[in-house]
């Protein structure tokens, strides 16, 4: 079965400041456009990396976090009637006959849009591997960096290994189905809420699950199967540790991803951009933020600004061609305060 | 001022230091891939160095940010952020190895 395609003028891939804010300099000029996320929240490197750090150098904001200048952003957006989809990753990105792109995200989803706006920051994140020989071995049969689904984890000899919220949200949620838990980590202080910190110390107090302090530095096992880890305590003492299944949490890490098997050009995984159209080696794909680069380039929000508002010029007379566009102001243009919803 | 970095392959280089500058940033601007993917906020943990063991009681003790973000990315005994150190005098000489993760991959 062919999955319906979505059509609009516009896709985004990467919903942080810069896609976020390429949706008002395009909707300004009439271009209706869908963002794709691979994480579940908007905001980017501002939600995942730093959502409580405060941000200087916005301008007129003399001080913002990221989790507030998101919000901004989206509400600056709002009138534009964005959509958005979260948790998808696009895989795959092509031209069509008719010069359109057609884009399919590893969720299923597929877009056919006029012009597409790479702003994807440092890429797509993914779970960080601990630097463990062999683990590849194990990944997707005993070892996941991700829970899909709780009930594959029913009886089975679970060991946790990090120290963040993830870490200890699942080691309170597997632990009732789980026939043993077992929690290691470099140091008995904890990136989580104190609420999760305290369950799993009452957890072990009642004997129900274990907690390690040290790292794991070895995984044995067979075809895949894990049948136990050997760990180093903090005090150089190695031990091993019994289990047939290990979920290590350690946050997210930037990898390029698909956008490398896309055909366009790159340089030392950025996508190269001229600075009139912050246009990519093929027309119609657009690059502006951190993915970006051309002679002179800062990776600063205020650049994807920018960045976002010449691209936009770009995108509507490439999407079309025979349309009159004029510059207009929001301050004195009733045709733009009609779209923002103020007029 | 001087800082002395060993990267991967076990080359060391002495590159020029400057007060008040993070050892981060000494290393980028020297050129080399660095990944310091957040840019110095504390939040990635993609500057991790290993401070040679004789340096480490001249450096200030690390924060809880930075102890977080050395959980997430399997740091050792002497492993700091190299972000998180801002070069004094009294590291003249400072000798740090590079993480793995903190060299960016050739494209």
């Amino acid at each position: 079965m062919t999955q319906e395609a979505i059509s609009t003028d516009a896709v985004i891939i990467g919903a942080g400041p810069c896609g976020l804010f390429a949706v008002f300099e395009l909707g300004l000029l009439d271009m209706k456009c869908h963002l794709i996320d691979i994480l579940d929240k908007p905001g980017g490197q501002c939600a995942e990396l730093y959502p409580e750090k405060p941000i200087y150098d916005i301008p007129a904001l003399p001080v913002v976090s990221g989790h507030e200048l998101t919000e901004r952003l989206m509400e600056q957006a709002e009138p534009f009637g964005p959509q958005y989809h979260y948790n998808e990753m696009v895989e795959e990105l092509e031209r069509l006959e008719d010069g359109r792109f057609r884009l399919k995200t590893d969720g299923g989803l597929v877009f056919e849009a006029k012009v597409v706006v790479i702003a994807a920051g440092g890429g797509s994140f993914q779970p960080k591997k601990p630097p463990i020989p062999g683990i590849e071995a194990y990944e997707g049969k005993s070892v996941f960096y991700s829970v899909k689904r709780m009930e594959n984890f029913r009886n089975k000899k679970v060991l946790i290994s990090g120290g963040g919220d993830s870490a200890l949200d699942w080691t309170i949620n597997l632990q009732p189905i789980a026939q043993s838990m077992q929690l290691i980590h470099r140091r008995d202080g904890f990136r989580a809420a104190p609420d999760s910190v305290n369950k799993m110390h009452a957890l072990v107090e009642e004997k129900k699950m274990q907690f390690h302090l040290g790292q794991i530095t070895a995984l044995h096992g067979d075809n895949g199967q894990l049948t136990g880890a050997t760990a180093k305590g903090n005090d150089g003492n190695e031990y091993e540790i019994e289990c047939d299944t290990l979920l290590p949490f350690f946050g997210l890490t930037m990898k390029l991803g698909p956008i490398a098997n896309w055909g366009l050009n790159l340089h030392e995984n950025l996508v190269p951009v001229d600075t009139e159209k912050f246009q990519t080696s093929e027309p119609g794909i657009f690059a502006i933020g951190d993915i970006n680069t051309y002679p002179g380039k800062l990776k600063l929000i205020l650049s994807g600004f920018h960045e976002a508002a010449l691209m936009a010029q770009a995108a509507v007379r490439y999407a079309y061609p025979d349309a009159k566009v004029t510059f207009q102001y929001t301050t004195s243009s009733t045709s733009l305060q009609k779209k923002l919803g103020v007029a | 001022m001087r800082i002395i970095l060993v990267d991967n392959k076990g080359c060391e280089r002495e590159l020029e230091a400057v007060e008040g500058w993070r050892v981060m940033e000494i290393i980028r601007d020297h050129g080399f891939p660095i990944v310091a993917e957040c840019g110095g906020a504390c939040a990635c943990g993609t500057c991790q160095v290993e401070v040679d063991p004789q340096w480490a009681s001249k450096l200030h003790a690390p924060r809880e940010d930075e102890l977080d973000m050395l959980d997430e990315n399997y740091g050792g005994e002497w492993s700091r952020l190299s972000c998180q150190l801002i070069m004094t005098p009294e590291l003249d000489g400072l000798r740090v190895r590079l993480a793995d993760i903190a060299i960016r991959e050739a494209a």
